[in-house]
């Protein structure tokens, strides 16, 4: 492991945990996070030329301090200087509390958030990602990022919410916020893989850390698990499910040897972990899906039936359309097109303008013989998509069954 | 966050079809202090990508390729210089209706006497969405 790689990690892993420190004692989520990423770049090339001190948290702690307190100062030196003693108030050996993390995370996906100014502040609080990073991941320039964030730490400043872990009987639905935040980031990487994107899918990645930070922190929570799992699983066909020019390859395509089987591994030990803890929740049943998939070592292994039961369970809990969508495949899958068509019908109201119902209608009219319908489902769902990878697949598609149409 | 396109041509709107070089001094540096303010809003929202006006269809040139593989230039004056794309900003927001009001406002830039112009703005969402597993 190189020197500049291995304090990168370590920086971006202690980042929440000193945030942490300094918003607990000085309450100023704002200016200490801004403190925070002063000393993160500060450590970022001292330790790279001088190798790491003795103990790099309270060394962090003590130059982030440091930063608070001159930022303090300037504000007020016009009023008197109160906070000279403030450096004094925190030694460098404080030990961060556990929780603290966590309660960065809670912060960052706050409810007064919405979820991208939630997902930048996440990737720049506990990822320790710069903002720059951040910017360039999502392709706008730094200033406008700059503005997000700061945006951001005001709504959170002013709804006057304290740094704490949440009340006991608020805790599961802000821990669903966090999950949802983390599992926002995940897609935003998972599904771009080429040219320009490759910033973005390394978003997957930083993904996969902070949700192996928050199930370290809370190893018997089944749906944390469940999360790191889906991704992990997912995470695992990435390879396979782009071709060399870049073009979506769809999963009963995949060339399954290229899928991570270390990664499978993995998610499906968390699952097994999961379900046995109790419980079962929504990502626990992606990621069962998913395992599933990842299980078949040839498409036509693939267990449908027991997909389909699960996407039945999916649909009892969380109720939606895209899960309806979907079960909409596995029905046709074991029960015939036709029944997985009679399904989409339901779902015109609701997903009529969203072109993954006419890619579904398309595939499964394909399946029932009906080329030519399943032709223009194709085209349709081509005007309808905005990405370019999928644009490209579903007219290739289309223009597929026109050949053999004639 | 989709990112928008919000494109403009040079074809007026309800408000004024005049062209800005007949209108008075002071009416112009108002819409242009106009167009700033607004790129200055979206900066402020963490909204703002890009603003770019273009060169006069004067200046515009349309290229194509001969059977030979050379290129064909074709200058100006054209006759549809209306047509033209007068400039654009690209927006990253968080939702298609805030692209809508957004382009509203553009739409309402003042011209002469500080009327709206209410120029047509052409909102096309960037294809940029991530690609769902299929």
């Amino acid at each position: 492991m190189s020197q500049g790689r291995g304090v990168e990690e370590l920086l971006r892993e202690l980042a929440p945990q000193v945030l942490g420190v300094l918003v607990r004692r000085y309450g100023d989520f704002d200016t200490a996070e801004d403190a925070v990423q002063e000393a993160l770049l500060v450590a970022s090339t001292r330790w790279s030329q001088d190798g790491l001190p003795e103990s790099p948290r309270g060394w962090l702690i003590q130059v982030a301090v440091h930063k608070l307190t001159d930022q303090r100062r300037s504000e007020q030196a016009r009023r008197r200087r109160e906070q000279l003693t403030l450096a004094q108030e925190v030694s460098g050996a404080e030990v961060p509390d556990r929780d603290d993390t966590l309660a960065v995370l809670f912060m960052c996906a706050h409810p007064a958030l919405t979820p991208a100014s939630a997902i930048a502040l996440t990737l720049r609080a506990v990822g320790g990602l710069s903002t720059a990073e951040i910017a360039g991941a999502f392709l706008v320039p730094e200033a406008t990022m700059a503005q997000r964030i700061s945006r951001a730490k005001q709504r959170i400043e002013s709804s006057g919410m304290p740094f704490q872990l949440p009340e006991r009987e608020h805790w599961p639905e802000r821990l669903r916020s966090v999950l949802h935040v983390l599992y926002l980031i995940f897609n935003e990487g998972y599904t771009s893989s080429a040219g320009p994107d490759l910033h973005r899918a390394e978003l997957a990645g930083e993904a996969i850390r902070l949700t192996r930070a928050v199930h370290e922190l809370l190893p018997h929570d089944g749906e944390v698990a469940g999360l790191l799992a889906l991704m992990l699983l997912t995470e695992a066909r990435r390879a396979a499910r782009t071709g060399p020019d870049g073009a979506l390859i769809p999963l009963a395509e995949q060339d399954r040897a290229r899928w991570d089987r270390r990664l499978i591994a993995e998610g499906e030990r968390l699952l097994t972990g999961a379900f046995a803890a109790g419980a079962v929740g929504e990502y626990q049943l992606q990621a069962a899906i998913a395992a599933l998939h990842d299980g078949a070592r040839r498409t036509a292994d693939t267990d449908w039936p027991q997909i389909l039961a699960l996407y039945e369970l999916l649909e009892r809990i969380s109720a939606n359309p895209m899960v309806t969508l979907n079960r909409a495949i596995a029905t046709a899958m074991v029960h015939g097109p036709e029944r997985g068509l009679a399904l989409l019908e339901a779902l015109d109201e609701p997903l009529g303008e969203h072109h993954r119902l006419d890619a579904v209608r398309a595939h499964l009219l394909e399946m029932a013989g009906d080329p030519c319908a399943a032709a223009k489902h194709y085209r349709a769902a081509a005007k309808r998509t905005r990405s370019i990878p999928e644009q490209h697949y579903l007219t290739t598609q289309a223009a597929r069954l026109g050949v053999s149409v004639g | 966050m989709p990112k928008f396109m919000l494109l403009q041509k040079y074809e007026g709107g309800e408000g004024c079809s005049e062209p800005m070089s007949n209108w008075p001094p002071q009416d112009i540096k108002a819409h242009i202090d106009f167009q700033v303010a607004l790129n200055q809003e979206l900066r402020h929202h963490g909204e703002f990508v890009d603003a770019q006006g273009l060169s006069a269809p004067e200046l515009a040139r349309i290229v194509t390729v001969d059977a030979g593989g050379a290129p064909v230039v074709t200058d100006g004056p054209f006759l549809e210089s209306k047509e033209f794309l007068a400039g654009y900003r690209m927006i990253d927001v968080e939702t298609p209706e805030r692209a809508i009001a957004i382009a509203a406002q553009a739409s309402a830039a003042p011209g002469p006497g500080g009327v709206p112009i209410r120029q047509p703005i052409e909102v096309r969402e960037v294809m940029g969405a991530p690609a769902i597993e299929l």
